[in-house]
Parts: C-alpha cells; structure tokens; sequence
C-alpha cells in the first residue's frame, strides 16, 4: 500500500498529464461534425505514431554488435515512420478534396 | 542540466501542443487541413530533436544513427508512396494498416527494452537483476506496451484484411468462450510477470543491492521470465486476431476506431518508459479521443460498444425476426421510368451507401446531380453517420467527385427535408434506410436512428440485387408501394439513367 502511495506521489507529474490528457483528448472533439470523423481518425492515427521516438530511443541506445536489437530496432523505426508518414499523408489527402470542393462551390449551385 | 537537454525539452512542449492544436483544428472543417499539418510539423521537430539532442543518463548521445537515417528514409518513401497510391474507397483499410503499424512499433520497442535490461542485468551467480535505473512501474509499462501494441497490431492487420476482402468472417462454435479464456491467461501472466519479475534500484554501491518491492529473496531474472514474456507476446497476438475476426463488415469502423486509441496508449506507455512527456500527450490524447469517436460511433449505430466486441449481431436472435416478417412483393422500375419521374422531379434526394463506394460511382453520380440541375431539379445528399464504412465515408468520396459540401445534409437535417422530396435515390444504402429501426422492436437495429426515405413521394432503390444489407436482414422499405426497385451495379445504372435523361 504504502509502495502504491509513494509510487503516485513521485510520479505526480506524469499523473496530472494523464488525467488532463484524458479530459482534454475527449473535449478537443467533442463537437467534431460527422463529415470529419474519417480524416479526424486518420489524424488521431498519425499523431499516435509519436511511438518512433521511442523506437529511435531504443535503436539509438543499441550496442553496435547486437545485431537481434539493431534487426528489431531498424525495423520498429521503420513501421513508426510509416505510421507517422502515412498517416498524415493520407489525412492531408482527404482534407485536400474538402477544400478543393470549398473553392468549387459557386459554380455547383 | 545541460543546453541540448533544455532545447529537446522545449521541441517535446512545442510538439505536444501542436498536437492538441491539430487534434483541435482538425474537428473544424474550415482549419483541418492546417490542423493537420500542424501536427505534422511537431512531429517533425519531435523527432529531429530526439535524432540530434536526446542523451542519457550518462549523457551518452543516441548511436547508430545512420540506421537510424536509413529507417526513416526506407520508411517515409513506402509511407508516401502507399498513402498518395491508395485509393478513395481503401482508406479505411489503409488507415487501419498505418495504425497497425504504429501497433508493432510499439511492441517491438517493448521487446527491444526487455532485452536491453536483460542484457544489463547485474549477475548475481544464481540468477540475474536489472541494474539500471528500472522500478516495478516501467516493468509494467513494458508488459502494457507489449500487450496493447501487439493487440493492436494483429487486429489492425486482420480489420486490414477483411475491409479489403482477404480474409473472411470466421466463427466457430465457442469462441466467445476460446477469446475470453485467452483473454483471462493473458490477464493473469501479466500480472504474474509483473509481479515476480525482480526490480531493484540502482543503487548497487559495490557491495550492496538495494531492493525497492517486496519480492525480496528471489533469484533475480532467470529464463522463466523470458519465457513467460514471450508468451505474452504470443497470447496477445493471438487475442488481436480472434479478437476482430468473428466481428462483422459493417462493424469494421468501430474496430478499427478502438484499435486506433489502443495503439494511443501503446504509445503513452513508451511515454512513461523513457518519460518522454511528447510520446505520453500524443498517446494518451489519441487514446481518449479514439475512445470518445469509437463510443460516438456506436452511439449512431444505437448499440453498446460490448455488443459489438462479443459481435451478437446476426446472431439466432436476429434470423428469428427475420423469418418472421411477411415478404410480399416488391416492384421494379424501368431506366426511363427513372430518369423521367427524377427529370420532372422538383428536389431530389441521394442516398448513398456502400453500394456506391464498390461501385466506384461518385463522380458518375455528380454527373447526374449536374445534369439534374441543368434541368432546374434541386439535387441534394442525405449521409447516414455510419454509411459506407467508417464514418465519413460517404462525405470524402462525395468531396473526391468535387460534390460541393453545402449539398451534403447530416441526418437530422435531412429528414427534416425528405418530406418535401418528389424522388429519393438510394444508391447502395439498405440498413441505414430500414424502417425496421422505429417499428420492430425484435430487430436489432430497432432504435439505430434512421434516414426516414418513406416521408418522400417516390423512393427508387438502386441495389444490385435483393440480398440483405450488412447486419442481415430483410428490409421492409422494399415492399412498400411508394418503392420502386433499379437493379443493377450502381455506377453502371447511373450512366443509363443520365443517358437517359441527356436524350430526353
């Protein structure tokens, strides 16, 4: 018990960011109209993919022999860029047609 | 402290908040695509400052970076690549695959960080402990990463999969039960392995090891902690598979939502191994957010996040209601009839489903707005939240065929308008337009808010066939007399009818 106490009072800062987060993760789009849930996903995606900088920790912490760490670490960095790079990527491309279509407006009606 | 420190300190607080500006921006649809960017710019910064600035405890500067460069690169370049390939009607899939990837990355980083202690590990003769500073809260974040990362990992890959046709839908008697018996082992090798893997400060002087838990007495890091890490690895792996694939098509958006603010916390958790404050926001934030989306996305489809995951839809239940309902007859209507009764028409509406999007049909049907309105017929479009699959859909292919977003109405706004609708045009929707939804209460999709067509003076279906929607069920929209039935591909039937209405 007291490890759980003593645990939360020295972690205290990561805490309050986490519950802010939560709090403000869930505002931020509260009110997101339905035309944007897809590229809202895909952007949520992209952001997620933050995770590299823990792969480029992780690979750049390696020793240079071990090569099993150096295989993984490579191929982590790799996927985390394709998340990142993907992902924002495709967002920017469904946003693009939206605004496309904004210019074109006058001409519809 | 030092100066590099302060400045990758400084890149980690600008990108955090250019991820909650993103986050934000991109709920508006005047500033999405600058939202967007934003977030694209704070990632880039948060990664060079990590490349150039990060150092450890022993102010020892990251290695192997042109690995490191070399990864980036091979990976930007299929990134780019894949994401301006894709097309309109993959992006779910595509979205998901991206979020698998995010997944394994962060499974990988676990693996490759319980090595690492391991291989740090001070000998002790009968066994191993970890030396460097490593407390029982970062084994625990290692085996949640581990867990959450692979989960996500192979079900983003299986949601991939069966979104582009791969794989199919399986179900075998018990498997509630197989995914719920995994799910406990899981559970409990977690905890066991959280619980019995030693974790000692490093505060060892020479001569004596400081203990910071109560599991005092052990032998330290043996083989069996390696054994049953990877066996975590295993089950949960296996858990992200059985786990998406009894789930049905049409439930797909939701999944893959819910995967999406799995790999969040994945990624928060990488945040609390190396206390790295941009990867703890960015996570943790996506995770919520994701998990507010998934909700709003079961919410549409007026159904419990639970009953999507133990996948009761098209259950025994569901064939009984079915049966049930009297069938009696449809009519159809011909091409011209068609295109003659919309020509004469003074408004009217589009339904699109997913129907359209297979059929690859969006710009045939702009078309046909465009030559609708040459003739002085209001044309306007009724998107279900959860037409297509994933939310959303419907808008960005509609926007991909330049329709002008003014022409899209949300569902509230839209069944405010079909009643003073000469002809509503379902093109490949079905579910979404059931009536079954506010009459039969023994059909599951009775409360799933509807777009109310039957309010219109005429409703032509276009589907290609008589075969029920996704969920499995008849739809008794089709036998009313108001209802005519157009056969046929979706794209192909738009070409006749603005033939047709071109000639007449």
């Amino acid at each position: 018990m007291q490890n759980i106490l003593n645990w939360v009072s020295s972690n205290q800062e990561i805490i309050y960011i986490v519950i802010l987060m939560v709090f403000l993760g869930i505002e931020v789009i509260g009110r997101v109209p339905a035309v944007l849930h897809t590229p809202l996903m895909s952007g949520a995606n992209a952001i997620h993919g933050v995770v590299i900088i823990g792969a480029i920790i992780v690979m750049g912490k390696a020793q240079g022999d071990n090569y099993l760490a150096l295989t993984l670490g490579f191929l982590a960095v790799v996927l985390g860029t394709l998340n990142v790079v993907g992902g924002f990527v495709v967002t920017d491309r469904m946003l693009e047609m939206f605004k496309k279509k904004k210019v074109q407006t006058p001409k519809g009606s | 402290m030092n100066l590099n420190i302060d400045i990758l300190t400084i890149c980690y607080l600008v990108a955090s908040v250019t991820f909650i500006l993103g986050l934000k921006m991109l709920s508006h649809p005047e500033s999405a695509r600058k939202g967007n960017l934003i977030a694209a710019g704070g990632m880039t910064i948060a990664i060079a400052g990590t490349i150039f600035l990060y150092e450890d405890h022993q102010v020892n500067y990251l290695g192997n970076k042109l690995l490191i460069f070399g990864a980036l690169i091979l990976g930007t370049i299929v990134g780019v690549f894949s994401a301006k390939k894709v097309k309109m009607t993959a992006m779910p899939e595509m979205v998901s695959l991206f979020n698998g990837m995010g997944g394994a990355c962060a499974m990988l980083i676990s693996i490759i960080e319980f090595n690492y202690q391991k291989s740090l590990a001070f000998d002790l003769g009968v066994g191993k402990v970890f030396v460097e500073h490593i407390s029982k809260g970062e084994i625990v974040v290692i085996t949640l990463g581990l867990i959450i990362g692979s989960i996500s990992f192979a079900g983003s890959v299986v949601a991939w999969g069966k979104l582009n046709g791969r794989f199919k839908d399986k179900v075998f008697p018990g498997q509630r039960i197989i995914n719920f018996a995994i799910l406990a082992i899981l559970i409990i090798a977690a905890a066991f392995f959280i619980y019995f893997t030693p974790a000692y400060a490093n505060d060892y002087d020479g001569t004596t090891m400081a203990y910071t838990d109560g599991t005092a007495g052990d032998s330290g890091i043996i083989p069996m902690h390696s054994y049953i890490f990877y066996g975590i690895l295993a089950l949960s792996l296996l858990y992200g598979v059985f786990f998406v694939m009894p789930i049905g098509g049409a439930d797909m958006p939701v999944v893959i939502s819910l995967l999406n603010s799995f790999t969040g916390v994945a990624a928060a958790c990488g945040g609390f191994m190396y206390s790295n404050k941009a990867m703890l926001t960015g996570g943790i934030l996506v995770g919520a957010a994701g998990t507010l989306l998934t909700i709003l996305m079961c919410k549409a489809m007026n159904r419990s996040l639970l009953n999507v995951i133990i996948g009761a839809f098209g259950g025994g239940a569901t064939g009984a209601a079915a049966d049930g309902k009297e069938q009696g007859a449809y009519k159809e209507i011909s091409l011209s009839d068609s295109a003659m009764i919309m020509s004469y028409a003074n408004k009217v509406m589009i339904v699109p489903g997913y129907g359209l999007a297979v059929a690859q049909a969006q710009h045939i049907c702009h078309e046909l707005e465009k030559i609708l309105n040459d003739k002085g017929v209001e044309v306007k479009y009724a998107i279900h939240p959860v037409a297509g699959r994933m939310p959303g859909h419907m808008n960005v292919l509609l926007a991909e065929a330049d329709v002008s977003y003014e022409k899209l109405l949300e569902m509230e706004y839209a069944n405010d308008e079909f009643k003073t609708c000469d002809v509503v045009l379902i093109l490949g929707a079905n579910d979404v337009v059931n009536p079954a939804a506010k009459n039969d209460p023994a059909s599951p999709i009775y409360g799933m808010p509807i777009l109310e067509v039957e309010l219109a003076k005429n409703v032509i279906v276009n589907k290609r066939s008589m075969k029920p929607g996704y969920a499995g069920i008849e739809n008794e929209l089709f036998f009313q007399p108001k209802t005519s039935m157009l056969f046929g591909d979706a794209k192909k039937v738009l070409q006749d009818l603005v033939a047709e209405i071109k000639s007449s």
